[in-house]
């Protein structure tokens, strides 16, 4: 009767330990956003401009550098921090200056966000600046349908002129 | 003789845990009770992982349109699913044991002193088991392996290395290659891989490793998760799809409860959260001042090299050298301070431990200078001395389970020992030499000992399947061993030994060994020197 009672015991606890594992394993379900929310990302990576124009060296300046390094015009490495900002129907939705990346600040500058937005019709603007003067030399507009559960990608390659809404 | 203490005061943290234990004790025993083999379970579920994850290697398709395809129709299949449900909850299981493991080696205070290094590697490991089980998820290429990948890209891109660059490798379909299928699956073994040489490094100082639990409980194991392989199937999630991103998401909260963590604080907090646990863990051995008790110390002189002291000791702490003197003997026991625990098998192991030397104090090869052998001798004399009345019965016990000096009474004479595993099995016959009728011999649970292996020693010396051992002469039913931790285990043990001593006592043809000379003038039950 002891052995029966101390078998039944084991399978109870091996039985409770399956459960454990089972029911962990994929519950609860995790709630990454409200069920009625559309996802906006924003990210790109963009090399602004140099923080300061090229100048010409001076003769008395070039003759202070070795041979091999008198080069006429003196470019600085470092560059603009890059200033983006997105609005939504008219509303900020998120702003950023980001710093370019490196020891000596010449790399490009990188922007990720998550922004969750409620779902439905919005007008979307972006804006970015990236040169000394500050001004936006970049902007665009589109009106973006989402759907709850849809991602919506604001990404930006100057080359192919700006802002990218992909979704 | 050393003055430190014998051992620190029991925790009420391995209190708990002794109970805890004991509790479990009751249905499965000793040799198949998971608590007590948690190490050797997390063996037993790596080799679980390995032969399911072969199996579902030769199915996947590692590319980015064929690998949810690829797993999808092997779960359709009664192998595959049950592959794929024992490797998925083996994972899971792994994660726990662990998690338990750690837990139960902290509060029994084994990290410090000599027990440093598997602490140290063992929580190193944590890293690896995380990396191993949250890759394994994004194979599939499911809506829960890109919301994994998507959050830990954000994670390591919090790191000044990456620099928010990681995460765009996510966000566009286009980006998705079969070259990055392939760097995927090649984490997936890669790093498994390495976890399987951190476990080798892991028991390297530590001689005979549990690392293969009992049949019954690796069988149970196994059973249940391949039951819950078939009543709860392992299945995919919708196929990812960069350009949605789900509300709802069944999480695998035993490896994938980082990313709730994360998106509900930040990454920056995660980071800080990790790297704390890591310092804190790692840095424990040298937290917590638990005094340093002192070594075993060789005896030259009496030392012939036999090596039990090498092969018993359960640590690697002692070895054998070339001898530091001119005795004639092959070599000589060498003690690595840095390794030894203090336990004193290393004393119960060897041939000179035997107290029927008739020198005046006695040496032996290797001892315990907290507890000499020496001095155990002439507790024993003394007790014997005292014992009267009924069944007279000398109690050894171990330090780390009941405490037997509460046991002391007239007809019962306690000694105590740093482990069952100091105790030459000659002493047992010298007890009953001197006067006892019976011996017993108490020390921590079977499978539960402070030192790992004092149970198991003791009672094979004592059975007579290992050196040194119990001479066949001294009569088995005078001679009991009992292994529990519990103060109210050990007064049942003892009395159902005086109730059986009493009986061969009431038997006319059965008689106790005769009180024996054992050095100097003696009268009758007493020893004087």
């Amino acid at each position: 009767m002891n052995k029966v009672a101390r078998y039944a015991v084991q399978v109870l606890l091996y039985v409770a330990f399956g459960a454990a594992i089972g029911y962990f394993s994929s519950r609860p379900a995790f709630e990454v956003m409200p069920s009625d929310q559309a996802l906006v990302r924003l990210s790109f990576s963009h090399g602004a401009k140099p923080i300061a124009p090229c100048r010409e060296r001076t003769e008395e300046e070039l003759a202070k550098l070795a041979p091999n390094m008198r080069v006429k015009l003196d470019c600085p490495r470092e560059r603009t921090p890059v200033k983006v900002e997105i609005e939504m129907d008219g509303k900020p939705l998120y702003e950023i200056v980001a710093a370019p990346a490196g020891i000596r600040r010449d790399g490009a500058s990188t922007v990720y966000r998550r922004l969750p937005v409620a779902a439905g019709k919005h007008t979307f603007k972006a804006r970015l600046s990236d040169s000394p003067d500050g001004k936006f030399g970049y902007t665009a507009e589109e009106v973006v349908d989402l759907a709850p559960g849809r991602v919506l990608l604001i990404d930006f390659n100057a080359g192919q002129g700006g802002f990218l809404f992909r979704r | 003789m050393d003055a430190r203490p014998l051992r620190p005061p029991k925790t009420a943290a391995a209190r708990l845990v002794e109970r805890v234990d004991a509790a479990f004790d009751w249905p499965f025993g000793g040799r198949a009770n998971p608590l007590r083999h948690l190490g050797a379970l997390g063996f037993h579920l790596f080799w679980i992982l390995l032969a399911s994850g072969i199996y579902l290697y030769f199915a996947f398709d590692a590319t980015a349109t064929g690998a949810y395809r690829s797993i999808d129709e092997l779960s359709q299949t009664p192998a595959g699913a049950l592959a794929r449900g024992l490797h998925r909850y083996a994972s899971d299981a792994f994660v726990l044991v662990i998690a338990l493991h750690v837990l139960r080696e902290w509060l029994l205070g084994r990290f410090t002193g000599a027990r440093w290094f598997p602490w140290v590697t063992g929580v190193a490991l944590i890293g690896l088991v995380y990396a191993s089980g949250i890759g394994g998820y994004w194979l599939v290429w499911d809506a829960l392996a890109q919301f994994s990948l998507t959050a830990t890209a954000e994670w390591l891109d919090r790191l000044p290395l990456f620099g928010l660059t990681l995460v765009r490798n996510f966000l566009d379909a286009g980006q998705m290659s079969d070259r990055f299928y392939s760097l995927l699956l090649f984490l997936h073994i890669g790093i498994p891989l390495a976890l399987l040489a951190g476990m080798w490094l892991h028991i390297q100082r530590v001689a005979r490793a549990d690392v293969t639990p009992s049949r019954a409980l690796a069988l149970g194991t196994l059973a249940t998760l391949a039951v819950l392989a078939f009543v709860d199937p392992a299945l995919s999630q919708a196929p990812a799809d960069v350009a949605t991103a789900p509300s709802r998401l069944p999480l695998d909260w035993w490896l994938l409860f980082v990313h709730p963590l994360m998106y509900r604080t930040s990454p920056a907090a995660l980071w800080a959260a990790v790297a704390g646990f890591a310092a804190l863990t790692l840095a424990l051995p040298w937290l917590v001042r638990a005094p340093r008790p002192a070594v075993a110390r060789v005896s030259p002189e009496n030392c012939n090299g036999c090596g039990r002291c090498f092969v018993d000791c359960p640590f690697g702490a002692v070895v054998l050298g070339p001898r530091t003197d001119a005795k004639r003997a092959p070599a000589q026991a060498r003690v690595i301070a840095e390794l030894c625990v203090a336990c004193g098998i290393c004393a119960g192991a060897c041939p000179s431990s035997t107290p029927f030397r008739s020198i005046a104090e006695l040496v032996t090869g290797i001892d315990m200078p907290q507890r000499p052998l020496a001095v155990v001798r002439d507790e024993l004399e003394r007790a014997l001395a005292g014992l009267s009345g009924g069944p007279r019965i000398v109690l050894f016990g171990c330090d780390h389970a009941a405490e037997v000096r509460r046991f002391a009474r007239a007809d019962t004479g306690a000694v105590s020992l740093l482990c069952a595993g100091q105790l030459p099995p000659s002493f047992v016959e010298y007890a009953l030499r001197g006067g006892a009728d019976g011996v017993l011999v108490a020390g921590c649970e079977r499978d539960g000992c402070r030192y790992r292996l004092g149970d198991a020693w003791t009672a094979e010396r004592l059975g007579g399947r290992r050196e040194p051992h119990l001479r066949a002469s001294v009569p088995a039913e005078r001679v009991r061993t009992a292994w529990t931790a519990s103060a109210a285990g050990l007064e049942r043990e003892l009395e159902a030994f005086r109730a059986s001593l009493a009986a061969l006592r009431a038997r006319p043809a059965a008689r106790a060994l005769p009180p024996r000379r054992l050095g100097g003038a003696t009268t009758e039950g007493m020893v004087t020197r």
